[in-house]
C-alpha cells in the first residue's frame, strides 16, 4: 500500500490542480479521439454499399435467407457440395425437374423414353438460355462430355457411368467424343446406356446431368462459373448478384418457360455463416426467414411460440470398420460385441436429442421406396438388442481367436464437428462401460480425415453417406469390393453378387429383393453398425408458403414458394403448415 | 568481594573491555536486504497481492488435489441427468427395465384420398396415453376419426408450454407414415415435468391438417434397479422393489452435456488450462525477455538480424504450424495433444514479447546509471540482468498477466475449430465453447468454467500489480 | 532516412521470402491434401488430378514454380472456391478484414491510452478500481464468448426499440462495421489499457519529471509533453503486432456476424488443405506484418527522441 501511496504522491506533487487539468486534457484528448473515429467511419463508409432488407417482403415477393458458406463451384460439371447444389437447382434445369410434391416431371425435356439400354428424350420448344438461345441436345452433350473429359478432373464424373463408354472416357482410355449420346437435330437427344439402369430417369435430375452453352462457355476462358455473369442460365432464376463470401442474389428469369409458375421475384440469400447461433439471431431480429434449430437452442424456440417444423434430409451416419489385413476389426466377434451394445436408441434420444433423427436400425433410410411402398416397411430391418453379458461373450472368443489375452484400444477416426465430438465420445464411453473396451479418439479436420480414410488409417470410422439419386442402390452398393468410398475395404463375394443383380435387373421384386439381402448381410456380418439417419427441425417465417425440402434433389427448394401478405387470419400460427407439403416424404 | 563477585553471574566481568573487531563494528543494525528479499518484503505488504497469491496457490491445490477429494470420474457420462443446472440431488422412482412397446395398430379406416385438402381431415380422437408417463417413454394411443376421409399418416407434437392460446404446437417429434399405426412411444430427451402432446393427421401428400388433439401428460423420473446398482446409488438390485425411490448422484456444479460432472470436469480441465496457461506464458515470455534484451542490448546488426528473424516468426501461420508440431511430435491419436500445442505456442508466441522488451531496453540503454555502470566496468550480462531487465519489469509483468488467459483462450480457440485437446480430456476453454452454445437454457454450462477463468485471470493480474511494485528497481530508490 | 527506409524494405522481401519457404515445406508435410473429397475416387482418376494441379511433379520443383509465379504476383487458383484466382479472394476480402480492423485499432487505441491514463491518474481510487475491474472482465472472457454475447444483445435491443438500430449481422453500411469492431477491439483495448497504466506509473517517478516539476513548468504542460507522451511509447510499440494480429485474427468475429472478411477465408483454407490460398494468405499477411513493423518502428523514431535510426 505504501508504495501506492508514494507513487501517488509523485503524480499529484500538486495533486487537485493537476488532476482537474489532467482530467481536462484528457477528455479533449478523447474528444479529439472521437471526432477522428468519426471522421474514419467516414471514410469507411464510403468502401462499403447499403444495407439488407427484411425476411420476408410481400410487396416485392422477395425472400431474404442465409447461406451456411459461399457455394464453392457453380460449374455443374464439377459441383460436389449442397450449397452450390442448391444454388444450381434453382438457376439451372436438367432435362427432368422434380415436382412440389417430389413426383419426377418435365424439365428442358418435354417427352421421354426410356429403354432398357437406351433412351431418347424430345426437347421443349421454349427451353432458353438467359441470353435467348435455345436450349439444344448439344448442350447437354457438350456438358456431359465435359463432366467426363479427365482433364476436367470432375469428382462426380461417376454418375454418368451409366451412359456408353462414359467410364472408359473418364480414365482416359477412349477420347470424350466417344460418349454415346447423339443429337438428332437441336431438339432430340438419344442416349445409349452401358447396361440397363433401372433408375435412370432418377439421375436426370441430378446436377452433373444439366446442360453447358458451349459457346459462351469458351467465352469464359476458364473463368465459367467465377461470378455472377460468367454463368448462363436455363432454370426458374437467374444469379443477378453475388458478392463473394457475403450474398448470392437470386432473380426471377423471366425468359424461364414456365416463368408464369413462378411466384417469387428474388430469393437474396445476404448472409453467409456457419455459426447455428448467428443464423438464429438473424431470424429473431427478422432479418432472414428461415433457419436450423440444434438440440441447444430448441428451448428457445419453444419460448418464443414458433411453429417448429421438421425434416430428414436422407443421410444415413454410421461406425465403418476397417477391414484390411493386420487390423484387429477383421475379426466378426469383436464387431459382434460392440454391435450388442450399440443402442442407437439412447444416442438419438438422450445424445442428439433433436426431434426428425431416427434411430439407425439399416444402412437403408426408411424414405426409400421399395415394391410398391416404402422399402424399409416391406423389407424391416433385422434389430439387435442392447446385451451386455452376450456381447462380453463375443469380446472373449474374438480374444481367444486373435489369441490376444488384453484386447488392446481402437482408434475410432472422427471428424472436428460438435455433433462428431458429442457422439464419438458418448461412443467412447458406452464401448468402455459396456464393454470395457479402450476407445482412442482420432479427431481430425476435414482433408484430414479423408485422407486417414483413405489410407487406412483407423480401426472405426464416423462416416456418413448421402443419397445422390431416389433408389436404395444409392446406400446399396457402398460396401461393394470395387466401391472407392468402401474405405474400410470390406469385400464378401455374396454382398457383391446382391448388388450386381440389383444393379442389372429392372424387375423391381428382384432388385428390391437383392437390396434386403445385402441389408440382411450388413447385419450379420456386422459390417456396419448404424447410429442414426439425420433429421433436422427448423423454423420459417409463418408468411413463407410452399417451401419444398427433400432428401433427394434440391432442397431447399424455394421454386413454388410464395409470400402470403401480413395479416391475413389463415395467418394463424397453427392453422397453417406452409412448408408441410412434401415434407419428410422424399419422393411422391 | 572476590574478582568473581565482580561478574553478573554469567561469567563475564562487569567492567571488561568490549571485545573490538572490525567487522562487527561495520555491522549495520538492520538487516541487508538483497533485491529479492526486499521484493518479497515489499509484496507481503500489498494486500491484494497476497490474496490473490493464495488464490493462485488455492487454484493449483484445486488441480492437484481436488481430483482426490472429489473422486468422481470426468468422463462418466450419467445420461438420466444431462445438462442437469447445479443444486441439490435429485430422486427417482424405481421401475422396471425398458422393454420395447409393439405399438397400437388400427384397422384401416377411410383411405387417403389425394383429393382432399388437408383441412378437411378431422382430429383424431381419444388421445390417452397407455401405461405410465416416465423418464424412459411416454407411450400414447388414439382414435382416428371414422367420419372423415383418411390420413396417409400422423404428426405427434410436443410443447412445453399450453399450446392453446395460438395453436404453437411445439416440437415435432413424431412422425408415423402408415395410417393405420395410431399409437407413438416419445423417448427424446424426456425430463419430470409436464408436457403437452398433439396429434394431427397427414394428408395423401405429408401436408398438415389443422386440425389437431392435445393432451397434457405428467412424466415421471424413473430407474431401473440395474441402472441404479451399476451407477453405485444401490447395492443390491434385489433390496430395490419398483415404486421405491432412490436418490440420483449428486453434481454439486450440475453436468454438462453428456451428463458428466461439472465440478470434477474442471478439476481435470484445470491441469490442462493452468498448465497450458502458466507453463506456455512463463516460458515464451521468458524467452521473449531474454531474446528481446540481448537485440536491444546489442544494437545494430545483431539487433536487425534478430528483429528480422522475430518479424519472420510472428507471421507464419499458427494454425498450419500447430498442425504440423502435431505431426512432427507423432501425436498419436487418442493422445491429448497438449505437448505440441505447448511447443507451437512457445515457438510462435514470443516475439511480441520480444519486440516490446527491445523497445524498453532501446530507451534504457541511454539512461545515465546504465552509462555510469559501464563506466564503472560493469560487464554486458550485468548490466542487462541487474539493470536494464528490472527495469522493463513493469511492462513485462503486463504482457505476463495477459499471456497466461491468452494461451488459456489460443487452446480454447483451437477448441472451438476442432484442433484442441483430444476428447474426452476436457479444458476450461473448451467447457467454455461447449458452454456458449447452451448459453440461454443452461447457463451454469459457460457461467463455471467462465467463473474460474476470470478468477485465474484476476489473480494473476493483481498479483502481477504486486509484483510489479515490488519488483520495481526505481520504486525501491523511492523508499 | 531514406537508405534507413530502403534497407529496412529489402530486408523485408526476404524475411516475406522466408515465410513462404517454411509454409510450403509445412503446408506439404501436413498429411491430407485439397484433392481429397467425400467421394472416394480411383488411382487413376486421382493421377488426372494431381497431373491437372500440378501435384505430381516433385516438390523442389514445385517449390521453384510457386517461387516464379510468387514473383511475378501469380498466386494461383483456389482449389476449394475453384474459379477463383487467390489474388482476388485477397483483393476482395482484406479490405472488408482491413476496415473491420483498423476501426478496431483505432477504438482500442484511443480507449486504451484514455482509460489508461485515467487509471494512473486515480491510482487505487474509485475510477482507477473500476476500470480495472472492467479491464480483467476484458481479458477473461474469450473472444467468442464476446461475439455471441454482442450480437445477442444487438438482437433485443432491436426487439426492444422496435426498430433495426444496428444490424445482426452482414456487410454493407457503416452501421455494420460499428459492434463487430467494438467486439474485435475489446481484448486489445483491455491489454492497452493495462500497459498504459502501468507505463504512466513507471514515468511518474522518472527523472525528467522531476527535473520539469523543479523547474516550475506548469503540471498541465508536465502532464501532456513529458508524462503522456513518454508513456505511449510501449504502447505504439505494441500497436503494430497488433493490427496484424486484429485484422488477421477476426475469424471468429467474421464468422459469427457473417462479415466476409479474409479471415474466415484463411481458416477454412487450413480445414480444407486449400494450398493456393494458403500459401496467398500467408505470404500477404506476412509481406502486411512485415510493412506495419517497419511503419512501427519509423513512428518509434518520430515519437522517441531519444532512439535514433540508424
Amino acid at each position: 500500500m505504501r508504495a501506492g501511496l508514494l507513487a501517488e504522491g509523485v503524480v499529484g506533487g500538486t495533486r487537485a490542480p493537476l488532476d482537474r487539468g489532467a482530467l481536462l486534457q484528457l477528455l479533449g484528448l478523447g474528444l479529439a479521439g472521437v471526432v477522428g473515429l468519426g471522421a474514419l467511419l467516414a471514410v469507411l463508409s464510403l468502401w462499403t454499399g447499403s444495407g439488407a432488407a427484411d425476411g420476408v417482403d410481400a410487396a416485392t415477393s422477395t425472400v431474404t435467407l442465409a447461406l451456411s458458406e459461399e457455394p464453392p463451384q457453380l460449374d455443374a460439371t464439377r459441383t460436389t457440395d449442397q450449397v452450390s447444389g442448391r444454388i444450381l437447382g434453382h438457376v439451372m434445369e436438367g432435362l427432368l425437374r422434380y415436382d412440389a410434391r417430389n413426383r419426377l416431371v418435365p424439365g428442358v425435356a418435354e417427352i421421354w423414353e426410356i429403354g432398357e439400354t437406351s433412351a431418347s428424350f424430345r426437347l421443349r420448344a421454349d427451353a432458353v438460355w438467359s441470353n435467348g438461345e435455345p436450349v439444344t441436345a448439344h448442350d447437354f452433350i457438350f456438358a456431359w462430355q465435359k463432366a467426363l473429359d479427365p482433364a476436367n478432373a470432375s469428382q462426380y464424373a461417376f454418375i454418368l457411368y451409366p451412359l456408353k463408354n462414359g467410364e472408359a472416357i473418364n480414365r482416359g482410355q477412349l477420347p470424350p467424343s466417344a460418349l454415346a449420346a447423339r443429337a438428332e437435330g437441336d431438339r432430340t437427344l438419344v442416349v445409349e446406356l452401358e447396361r440397363p439402369v433401372p433408375y435412370f430417369a432418377k439421375l436426370l435430375a441430378f446436377p452433373t446431368y444439366f446442360p453447358i452453352n458451349e459457346a459462351f462457355y469458351r467465352s469464359r476462358e476458364g473463368r465459367y462459373a467465377a461470378d455472377a455473369e460468367d454463368l448462363l442460365y436455363n432454370g426458374p432464376f437467374t444469379i443477378a448478384r453475388w458478392v463473394h463470401g457475403a450474398s448470392v442474389r437470386l432473380e426471377k428469369n423471366q425468359r424461364y418457360w414456365n416463368a408464369d409458375a413462378i411466384r417469387l421475384n428474388a430469393i437474396d440469400y445476404a448472409y453467409i455463416t456457419s455459426d447455428a447461433n448467428a443464423s438464429l439471431n438473424f431470424y429473431k431480429d427478422g432479418k432472414i426467414a428461415m433457419t436450423g434449430l440444434n438440440s441447444e437452442n430448441l428451448r428457445d424456440a419453444l419460448q418464443n411460440r414458433w411453429n417448429i417444423r421438421r425434416f430428414t434430409d436422407g443421410s444415413v451416419f454410421f461406425m465403418e470398420f476397417n477391414y484390411r489385413e493386420g487390423r484387429l476389426t477383421r475379426n466378426w466377434h469383436l464387431r459382434r460385441a460392440m454391435q450388442l451394445v450399440n443402442d442407437p436408441a439412447e444416442l438419438v434420444y438422450k445424445v442428439i436429442k433433436v426431434p426428425g433423427n431416427l434411430p439407425g436400425a439399416s444402412l437403408f433410410p426408411v424414405w426409400l421406396k421399395g415394391v410398391r411402398g416404402y422399402f424399409r416397411q416391406e423389407y424391416p430391418a433385422p434389430t439387435t438388442r442392447v446385451n451386455e453379458a452376450e456381447a462380453r461373450r463375443h469380446l472373449e472368443l474374438a480374444k481367444e481367436q486373435l489369441g490376444l489375452t488384453e484386447m488392446p484400444s481402437l482408434v475410432m477416426l472422427t471428424g472436428d464437428s460438435d455433433s462428431a465430438n458429442k457422439q464419438s465420445e458418448y461412443y467412447q464411453n458406452v464401448f468402455k462401460r459396456r464393454l470395457g473396451l479402450d476407445i482412442k479418439i482420432d479427431r481430425q479436420i476435414f482433408k484430414q480425415r479423408l485422407a486417414k480414410m483413405t489410407s487406412g488409417e483407423f480401426d472405426i470410422v464416423m462416416a456418413g453417406w448421402g443419397p445422390d439419386y431416389d433408389d436404395p442402390m444409392t446406400f446399396g452398393d457402398l460396401f461393394a469390393s470395387w466401391n472407392e468410398n468402401n474405405r474400410g475395404r470390406y469385400a464378401n463375394a455374396e454382398l457383391d453378387a446382391a448388388v450386381d443383380t440389383a444393379r442389372s435387373s429392372m424387375d423391381p421384386k428382384v432388385r428390391m429383393d437383392a437390396m434386403a439381402e445385402v441389408q440382411r448381410i450388413l447385419h450379420e456380418d456386422a459390417v456396419v453398425l448404424v447410429n442414426y439417419e439425420r433429421g433436422s427441425v427448423y423454423v420459417a417465417n409463418p408468411q413463407l408458403k410452399g417451401v419444398v425440402r427433400r432428401a433427394v434433389g434440391t432442397d431447399p427448394d424455394f421454386t413454388h414458394a410464395w409470400i402470403e401478405a401480413p395479416g391475413q387470419p389463415s395467418d394463424l400460427a397453427a392453422t397453417e403448415h406452409p412448408s408441410a407439403e412434401a415434407e419428410g416424404h422424399a419422393g411422391g | 568481594m572476590s574478582e568473581a563477585d565482580m561478574t553478573t553471574g554469567t561469567g563475564v566481568p562487569s567492567f571488561a573491555p568490549v571485545p573490538t573487531s572490525a567487522t562487527e563494528a561495520q555491522v549495520i543494525s538492520r538487516p541487508s536486504l538483497s533485491y529479492w528479499q526486499d521484493a518479497w518484503r515489499r509484496l507481503k505488504a500489498n494486500r491484494r497481492a497476497l490474496i490473490s497469491l493464495w488464490i493462485v496457490v488455492g487454484l493449483l491445490l484445486f488441480t492437484v488435489f481436488g481430483p482426490f477429494v472429489w473422486r468422481v470420474d470426468p468422463d462418466d457420462q450419467d445420461l438420466d441427468q444431462i445438462s442437469k443446472p447445479l443444486g441439490p440431488a435429485s430422486a427417482a422412482t424405481v421401475a422396471t427395465a425398458f422393454e420395447p412397446w409393439a405399438g397400437v395398430y388400427n384397422t384401416l379406416g377411410p383411405l387417403p384420398d389425394t383429393s382432399v385438402a388437408a383441412d378437411r381431415l378431422l382430429a383424431p380422437a381419444e388421445l390417452v396415453a397407455v401405461g405410465e408417463a416416465t423418464t424412459q417413454a411416454v407411450r400414447l394411443s388414439w382414435q382416428p376419426n371414422r367420419t372423415a376421409r383418411g390420413a396417409s399418416g400422423w404428426r405427434v407434437y410436443r410443447n412445453l408450454y399450453d399450446p392453446a392460446p395460438d395453436h404453437a404446437l411445439g416440437l415435432p417429434v413424431g412422425e408415423i407414415l402408415n395410417p393405420a399405426e395410431t399409437g407413438f412411444e416419445d423417448r427424446l430427451d424426456l425430463e419430470p415435468r409436464r408436457y403437452f402432446y398433439s396429434v394431427l393427421p397427414l394428408d395423401a401428400w405429408g401436408a398438415e391438417s389443422s386440425n389437431y388433439i392435445t393432451l397434457s401428460v405428467d412424466v415421471k423420473r424413473v430407474i431401473t434397479a440395474e441402472e441404479a446398482v451399476v451407477k453405485g446409488l444401490a447395492d443390491d438390485a434385489l433390496e430395490l422393489a419398483p415404486g421405491d425411490s432412490v436418490e440420483l448422484a449428486f453434481h454439486p456444479l450440475g453436468t454438462d452435456y453428456l451428463g458428466r460432472d461439472m465440478l470434477a470436469r474442471l478439476m481435470h480441465g484445470a491441469r490442462v488450462s493452468l498448465f497450458i496457461g502458466i507453463v506456455a506464458s512463463f516460458v515464451y515470455v521468458a524467452f521473449g525477455i531474454l531474446y528481446g534484451a540481448a537485440a536491444g542490448f546489442a544494437g545494430g546488426r545483431v539487433d536487425q538480424l534478430l528483429m528480422r528473424f522475430a518479424d519472420f516468426v510472428v507471421a507464419l501461420p499458427f494454425l498450419l504450424f500447430m498442425i504440423l508440431f502435431r505431426i512432427l511430435f507423432g501425436v498419436e491419436s487418442g493422445d491429448s495433444g497438449i505437448a505440441p500445442m505447448l511447443v507451437a505456442m512457445v515457438l510462435l508466441s514470443w516475439p511480441a514479447t520480444a519486440r516490446l522488451v527491445r523497445g524498453q531496453i532501446l530507451q534504457i540503454r541511454e539512461e545515465g546509471y546504465v552509462g555510469a555502470a559501464r563506466l564503472l566496468g560493469a560487464r554486458s550480462v550485468w548490466l542487462v540482468m541487474r539493470h536494464m531487465i528490472p527495469n522493463t519489469m513493469g511492462v513485462i509483468l503486463v504482457t505476463l498477466t495477459f499471456a497466461v488467459p491468452s494461451a488459456i483462450f489460443t487452446e480454447a480457440f483451437l477448441s472451438f475449430i476442432g484442433m484442441g485437446v483430444a476428447p474426452p480430456t476436457p479444458s476450461w476453454g473448451s467447457m467454455c465453447n461447449e458452454g456458449l452454445k447452451t448459453m440461454l437454457t443452461t447457463p451454469h454450462e459457460l457461467i463455471a468454467p467462465a467463473l474460474f477463468i476470470s478468477i485465474t485471470v484476476l489473480a494473476f493480474n493483481l498479483l502481477g500489480d504486486g509484483l510489479r511494485d515490488a519488483l520495481d528497481a526505481r520504486m525501491r530508490s523511492t523508499e | 532516412m531514406g537508405r534507413y527506409i530502403l534497407r529496412r524494405l529489402v530486408q523485408g522481401v526476404i524475411t516475406v521470402w522466408f515465410i513462404a519457404t517454411a509454409t510450403f515445406f509445412a503446408m506439404h508435410n501436413v498429411p491430407g491434401d485439397p484433392l481429397q473429397s467425400d467421394k472416394a475416387v480411383s488411382a487413376e482418376i486421382r493421377a488426372n488430378l494431381e497431373a491437372r494441379y500440378g501435384l505430381d511433379k516433385p516438390l523442389m520443383e514445385q517449390y521453384f514454380i510457386y517461387l516464379a509465379n510468387m514473383a511475378q504476383g501469380d498466386f494461383g487458383i483456389s482449389f476449394t472456391q475453384q474459379n477463383r484466382e487467390v489474388n482476388d479472394i485477397i483483393a476482395e476480402h482484406f479490405r472488408i478484414s482491413a476496415a473491420l480492423g483498423i476501426l478496431a485499432i483505432a477504438f482500442a487505441a484511443l480507449g486504451g491510452i484514455l482509460w489508461g491514463a485515467l487509471t494512473a491518474l486515480y491510482r487505487n481510487r474509485l475510477p482507477d478500481i473500476v476500470i480495472m475491474l472492467l479491464v480483467i472482465l476484458g481479458i477473461s472472457v474469450p473472444g467468442f464468448v464476446f461475439a455471441g454475447l454482442g450480437q445477442l444483445g444487438v438482437v433485443n435491443l432491436n426487439a426492444a426499440l422496435g426498430f433495426t438500430l444496428f444490424p445482426v449481422g452482414g456487410w454493407g453500411t457503416v452501421s455494420h462495421m460499428i459492434v463487430p469492431a467494438l467486439v474485435l477491439g475489446l481484448g486489445t483495448m483491455a491489454f492497452l489499457t493495462r500497459l498504459m497504466r502501468s507505463s504512466m506509473l513507471e514515468i511518474a517517478n522518472a527523472d525528467f519529471l522531476r527535473t520539469a516539476r523543479a523547474k516550475g513548468l506548469p503540471a498541465n504542460r508536465i502532464f501532456r509533453k513529458h508524462q503522456l507522451r513518454n508513456a505511449i511509447l510501449p504502447v505504439v510499440t505494441v500497436l503494430g503486432p497488433s493490427i496484424a494480429a486484429i485484422t488477421t485474427g477476426g475469424f471468429v468475429v467474421e464468422l459469427v456476424f457473417a462479415i466476409p472478411g479474409l479471415g474466415r477465408y484463411f481458416v477454412q483454407a487450413v480445414q480444407q488443405s486449400d494450398y493456393t490460398v494458403i500459401m496467398g494468405t500467408t505470404v500477404f499477411y506476412g509481406a502486411f506484418l512485415v510493412f506495419m513493423v517497419i511503419v512501427v518502428d519509423i513512428i518509434y523514431g518520430f515519437v522517441d527522441p531519444r532512439v535514433r535510426l540508424e
